[in-house]
């Protein structure tokens, strides 16, 4: 099957999925016992004429089933509605995505940057000292809760203020020349990027340096060393590029976790992303914010197996798309 | 279960220095929150309004003239710098509290039924022992850490007993039947399992309604913490169904009449019991880590109660924490639970499926 052959299937899976999920994130809302209109109705100087109108306005007298088909309709046609504060949802979310895939797009590049080498390492002076030092200080990286580590950095940098807290840009952004805006946002991702990439890179390093032991021992890295191949060869021309296939297809898993991993570390270091502006919808029950937030985080869940399957594709021939 | 009853796992899964260590701190910090009362010196509804975020308690074994001393301890009186706008904690150095131990003091229940009022230590009213200092409240953080492990150690083992019979019924089911049964309820788990789990486990909380009693609370963040769980493991354990369902004592038990339930739950899901206390292992540390991070939002367990990310929510004004660091000390237990729960989820993991990548 060609590739947009296959993203076309792909996506075609994915309708009912979505259909299925909103279903489910409607239900939820729809269970929560907040009253969209408790505001006005305490309101003495609104009459129950223009409550009864706000109430048609916003179809609240539909029965449930025809709300949910108003809703999805509007959805399609991509009018998210309007959040609590007045403001477009839509609006908020294009100017909120971009921001989370960035943080994400970052951890990914540096994990594995980093991880790859060191599991590689690992395998290569497997149960060495530096090996040993490496599975515990992983271990560690693995335990510490998120928003734990984005606390004691938070601390780290107002005690130093080598980092700014907060936010994407500094002050008087706009002012600053191309260059300098880009290391205006390095220096802001900094902190996320590091909280992020702790809880993750020690996942990558086990996982890169069990599947290279396990290719190590493989017939064909045999093979390759009895024809008297240098070892250099064999280990990076044969058994890194087969270890590496399997760490593809974590690349979806990856990306869900880090997607919600990254909703906390966005809460504590005060981040402008997505996480964080579900967690406020949440908090203020502000629910057409909240029903898109589950909705397009699905879509970048999707998008990310997707992407990581197709990859996989790239990196390894033998994979058939079907 | 015959893994457990077998004396060569216990042995294989303590051979490893770092994993006993591991085992030691699990049991040592399960019998700590088992017997919270007596551990710690205060009550959970405990509070010192005066002494809102006092600095831990200082314990002193020298006395003044330079001799060995019983411990002893000085309460810390609140004075207000009004030149830098400041509360300062000074100790008052004028009357010594001794520490007593096994001495009594406030009742509490151990188990929650046998009364007792018998605390490890304590020093005599009015002096306070704060050993970890205290929160906004007056609380003393020292007992609330024990009584914060009570929920936070138990209710991922309390998801767990709910997620994992889900979950392996559904898997269980589905891939007994096949087909369009099949097809249908692995499209639902998969429905689940794409949207972002710390998305829907946020929403689930935030649609508990405010006025509930503390149990009724802690059942629902229970079950939520469940719900999110069950899909990923079933789908999982509906790949196992399928290839045990062609074997032959499968067939068997048909042919004499068993029913469809019964040859499930009797002949084909103990068949995946390795797998199953594997993933349990594995599992908790993620429940214990969902927990604190609800709370630390607090949309998990609300106050009075406490629990180890409720606790930290106090830390998330930074200012706070710069001049009270003890209220950092909830994080480091999470810290500790979770890691010792890895290395040894690792290590049974190990031992039940030698095919395991994670070598040792």
């Amino acid at each position: 099957m060609s590739i947009p052959v296959y993203i076309l299937k792909r996506i075609l899976q994915a309708i009912p999925l979505l259909i299925m999920v909103s279903i489910i994130s409607f239900v939820i809302i729809k269970l929560s016992p907040v009253d969209p209109l408790a505001e006005l109705k305490l309101n003495p100087a609104i009459s129950p004429q223009v409550l009864q109108s706000e109430k048609q306005r916003l179809g609240l007298d539909l029965p449930v089933q025809m709300q949910y088909f108003n809703w999805a309709g509007n959805f399609i046609k991509g009018d998210l509605g309007v959040s609590t504060s007045g403001e477009k949802v839509a609006d908020r979310l294009t100017e909120r995505i971009p921001n989370t895939l960035l943080l994400m797009i970052c951890v990914i590049i540096i994990t594995w940057l980093i991880a790859i080498p060191l599991g590689i390492y690992s395998a290569l002076h497997w149960k060495s000292t530096f090996d040993r030092f490496l599975t515990i200080i992983c271990s560690m990286g693995m335990a510490v809760p998120t928003f734990f580590l984005a606390l004691l950095l938070l601390i780290f940098a107002v005690k130093t203020g080598w980092f700014p807290v907060g936010g994407l840009t500094s002050v008087g952004f706009d002012a600053f020349n191309p260059l300098h805006k880009i290391l205006d946002v390095a220096h802001h991702l900094i902190l996320p990027v590091t909280v992020l990439a702790v809880a993750s890179l020690a996942g990558l390093q086990r996982q890169m340096r069990g599947n290279l032991l396990d290719v190590l021992e493989s017939d064909y890295v045999k093979m390759a060393r009895a024809k008297g191949l240098p070892e250099n060869k064999v280990i990076y021309k044969h058994a890194v590029r087969n270890a590496l296939n399997p760490l593809v297809t974590l690349l979806g898993f990856e990306f869900a976790s880090l997607l919600s991993g990254a909703a906390l570390t966005e809460f504590v270091l005060q981040y402008p992303g997505l996480g964080r502006l579900i967690l406020e919808a949440v908090m203020k029950s502000d629910i057409n914010l909240v029903m898109a937030s589950l909705m397009i985080g699905t879509v970048m869940l999707i998008a990310g197996n997707l992407i990581a399957d197709i990859l996989l594709k790239f990196v390894d021939p033998r994979v058939n798309l079907d | 279960m015959t893994i457990l009853k077998n004396n060569k796992f216990i042995k294989k899964l303590t051979k490893d220095k770092i994993v006993f260590i591991s085992m030691i701190i699990l049991v040592l910090l399960y019998l700590s929150i088992a017997f919270a009362g007596f551990i710690a010196p205060y009550s959970k509804s405990f509070s010192d309004r005066r002494l809102s975020y006092a600095p831990p308690s200082k314990i002193f074994v020298i006395n003044g003239q330079g001799k060995l001393s019983r411990p002893y301890t000085y309460n810390y009186k609140r004075t207000f710098d009004p030149e830098n706008f400041k509360i300062n904690f000074e100790m008052d150095r004028s009357q010594k509290y001794y520490l007593k131990f096994f001495s009594s003091g406030d009742e509490y229940k151990i188990f929650g039924f046998i009364p007792c009022n018998i605390h490890l230590m304590k020093v005599d009213s009015p002096g306070r022992l704060f050993l970890f200092g205290t929160d906004i409240n007056g609380r003393d953080v020292f007992s609330r850490l024990f009584y914060g492990g009570q929920i936070s150690l138990t209710i991922g083992f309390l998801a767990l007993f709910i997620s994992f019979p889900i979950g392996l019924l559904y898997g269980g089911i589905a891939g007994y039947f096949g087909g369009i049964t099949d097809n249908i309820m692995m499209r639902i788990a998969e429905a689940i399992m794409s949207i972002p789990s710390f998305y829907l486990l946020i929403s689930l909380a935030a649609i508990l309604p405010a006025n509930m009693t503390s149990i009724q609370r802690f059942a629902l963040i229970t079950i939520i913490l469940a719900l999110i769980g069950w899909a990923g493991f079933s789908r999982v354990v509906r790949g196992m169904v399928l290839s045990i369902k062609n074997q032959e004592f499968v067939e068997a038990s048909k042919a004499i009449g068993a029913s469809s339930l019964r040859i499930i739950t009797r002949h084909i899901l103990p068949q995946t019991a390795s797998f199953v206390i594997v993933a349990i292992t594995l599992s908790v540390p993620g429940y214990i880590l969902a927990e604190s991070g609800l709370s630390f939002l607090g949309l998990g367990i609300q106050q009075p109660d406490a629990s180890w990310g409720n606790m930290l929510k106090e830390a998330q004004e930074y200012i706070n924490v710069l001049y009270r660091p003890w209220l950092l000390t909830p994080g480091f237990l999470i810290f500790i639970a979770v890691l010792t729960f890895n290395i040894v989820g690792d290590a049974v993991r190990d031992i039940l499926d030698p095919k395991s990548h994670a070598r040792r």
